[in-house]
């Protein structure tokens, strides 16, 4: 790689226990005919190498648009960022050129998308975009990307790699097209993976197998993983530590055992309540009432209020702030005290 | 296995579907078309629907259980089969005969943006059957019958002269229901009615729809990909697999006691919403993708993915029956299953 070889006008600090990646009240706005949408107010979270940070929301609470920032493919305008840092490394990519920010993306920081079908061109081979990483990045020859990629898909387990290789993206499956969507991202050897609901399109017994690659991937090259779902059971399975996301805020951060022993803000609760246990069968599942808030008219104070059994006056007036409750600990409720004790 | 049979126990079959087969054919050649093969989305499936049940059918996307939707409520022919509706073959009506059928067998769409027609209003599409169907309300009640279904659903009256796009997808879905409910049919089916729903909003439909379940002693017909949401709902569960029924039986015999490999599988892959749980769990990871449905292995279907598969498998295609081992045994693990090598497994499956 020799791009990265001249020195980058920063020199990245290169200790251990910095975290890979830090996000630090970054906002982001839309604006469009009907006002502005302020889809993220304030999101801190950071990923350190080999570690699986994951985003937790609905849709509509901010959790893609923090990734497409943090990326950097959000179309400006309509999107505006006014505020905020996104440390990798230490550098800000918010400040640097547009030139150092390219040279990042896609080498340092890979995203797979959720649906890998509209994600690839469907006129150009499978073979041909993998290799284009190189091409682009490394200025490989046309030959040597092709061989490349052949590995790449080796590595992914897609079988007959070589035979396949100038297939279409429409000949595969969906769990295999979500592999090359995963060589693709990891074509570079990127430091920081952002993958943004990789699973959802997929079957069950698919989406085993994909977790499972990306799991054994991670491990292998030592990445930093940001997994953006909703899902809470995949959450569960794979997680070092989670964010919680409500209407363009993060609401509780927690390590994975004790978010799900013990949530300590009252959405994260009722989400955990709502899925169907077994010795609830018959009776009635709990229900977060109400609907997520248009975020054109995100309410008063805190942003779940009128969903919120606990909610009191102070949370129709004042946004609370996110305590700290413990070690990566925070929740962004003002009872959180007793929602932690039950 | 062709006639129905009759009433089992107390409870009486609504629906009987017997070796029901749809195949689509595959066409070759522009002015003269000939059939070169078929996709055989369900390829001979047998259950009955009992008065006031829930029967969940699972499977992953392309095991045809939308196909079997579409036949149930006769919006597709079927290639070969039957289903009984009340002792009678629906597969072969048509004109009134048909139309006074479907009265009483509803359906539930997946998803609330593409099944409202954005140009009409709340009113105009809840009201819709009654103009199909003039017997159930006449002209002047209609609007007050509309309302009082909005009312059932849960939404306000008053949001009679809204159009669909007012609304937030779980209200939509509320719509949905409501339009199905419209004729007071006996069975509604439900083909993946909270997929397209976030989490939060899912919990409030399905207690929708268990409470109209009791208020109207519905029967429902539930395909979802979702376990845990079925096993909730349901008191009976189909597996498929490729067209064809793997496995079937009460929720807690699919769930805690499955005989299938491919349920075993499936169950073990769900995951569960437990970071405790991720040790000293076992997993079956299926290698593999499903095969096509247009070119199908021979025997059983799933042998292709299953780590049991022997030379049989390839040769005898497994029937839907309890497994001759527990035949006459009334332990859990005696339930229907398609499997030569059906036994009990161990597996960790969905909550």
């Amino acid at each position: 790689m020799t791009s990265t070889e001249k020195t980058p006008a920063v020199p990245a600090p290169r200790d251990a226990d910095s975290p890979l990646l830090q996000v630090r009240d970054l906002h982001v706005e839309f604006h469009t005919r009907d006002g502005v949408v302020k889809a993220v107010n304030g999101v801190n979270y950071s990923v350190s190498a080999g570690e699986t940070l994951a985003v937790l929301g609905e849709s509509g609470s901010g959790k893609s648009v923090t990734a497409q920032a943090v990326m950097g493919i959000l179309d400006m305008p309509p999107a505006k960022i006014p505020r905020g840092e996104i440390r990798f490394r230490g550098q800000d990519m918010l400040t640097m050129s547009g030139e150092a920010r390219r040279k990042l993306r896609g080498a340092k920081i890979a995203m797979i998308f959720q649906d890998a079908l509209s994600s690839l061109n469907p006129v150009l081979s499978v073979g041909y975009q993998l290799g284009e990483m190189f091409r682009v990045h490394q200025g490989l020859s046309k030959k040597a990307a092709l061989a490349r990629a052949v590995e790449l898909m080796d590595k992914v387990k897609i079988p007959a790699a070589k035979n396949r290789v100038h297939d279409f993206p429409h000949q595969f499956s969906g769990g295999m097209r979500q592999r090359i969507m995963i060589a693709m991202a990891l074509a570079l050897e990127p430091e920081l993976i952002i993958a943004d609901e990789p699973t959802t399109a997929l079957d069950v017994t698919v989406q085993a197998q994909v977790m499972d690659l990306l799991a054994e991937l991670q491990r292998e090259f030592h990445m930093g993983l940001i997994l953006i779902t909703h899902d809470l059971g995949v959450v569960a399975d794979v997680a070092d530590k989670i964010a919680v996301m409500y209407a363009g805020r993060i609401v509780e951060t927690a390590p994975v055992h004790e978010l799900y022993k013990n949530p300590a803000h009252p959405y994260t609760r009722g989400l955990l309540d709502s899925i169907p246990r077994l010795d609830q069968k018959g009776q009635e599942l709990y229900a977060i009432k109400g609907l997520p808030p248009n975020l054109l008219h995100v309410p008063q104070g805190c942003a779940f209020h009128p969903r919120c059994p606990k909610a009191q006056d102070i949370c129709r007036t004042d946004a609370p702030a996110l305590h700290t409750l413990g070690e990566g600990r925070r929740s962004a409720c003002h009872f959180w005290k007793e929602t932690v004790h039950g | 296995m062709a006639e129905p049979t009759k009433t089992v126990g107390e409870r009486e079959p609504i629906l009987q579907v017997r070796d029901l087969v749809k195949h689509f054919p595959l066409t070759q050649g522009v002015l003269f078309k000939k059939q070169v093969g078929a996709v055989k989305a369900v390829d001979g499936i047998s259950f009955d629907l009992y008065k006031g049940e829930t029967l969940g059918i699972v499977g992953e996307s392309g095991c045809g259980k939308s196909t079997v939707a579409k036949l149930l409520m006769n919006l597709e022919r079927a290639t070969a089969g039957e289903v009984f509706y009340r002792g009678e073959d629906i597969t072969k009506l048509s004109g009134r005969a048909l139309k006074a059928v479907r009265r009483n067998i509803q359906m539930v769409f997946q998803d609330p943006y593409t099944s409202l027609n954005p140009r009409m209003t709340v009113g105009d599409i809840i009201g819709e059957p009654y103009e199909i169907h003039p017997e159930v309300a006449p002209k002047g009640s209609r609007r007050q019958k509309v309302q009082e279904l909005l009312d059932v659903v849960g939404l306000n009256p008053e949001y009679i002269n809204r159009y669909p796009h007012q609304f937030s997808g779980g209200q939509r879905q509320r719509i949905g229901i409501a339009r199905g409910l419209a004729l007071n049919p006996e069975v509604i089916i439900c083909d993946e009615p909270v997929s397209a729903l976030d989490v939060s909003v899912q919990a409030q439909v399905i207690n929708l729809m268990a409470q109209l379940q009791d208020e109207f002693d519905l029967s429902y017909l539930f395909i979802a990909h979702d376990l845990s949401i079925v096993r909730h709902i349901s008191d009976r569960v189909g597996v498929m697999y490729l067209g064809r029924m793997a496995e079937i039986g009460t929720d807690e015999q699919i769930y805690e006691h499955p005989t299938h490999p491919y349920t075993q599988a499936l169950l073990s892959a769900v995951p569960v919403p437990d970071p405790a749980a991720r040790e000293g769990r076992e997993r079956i990871i299926l290698t593999g993708d499903v095969p096509s449905p247009a070119d199908p292995p021979s025997g059983c279907r799933f042998r292709t993915r299953c780590w049991k598969a022997q030379d049989r498998c390839a040769t005898e295609s497994p029937v839907l029956a309890v497994p001759e081992r527990f035949q006459g045994s009334d332990s859990p693990a005696a339930h229907a299953s398609a499997c030569h090598f059906a036994e009990v497994k161990d597996v960790v499956g969905a909550a």
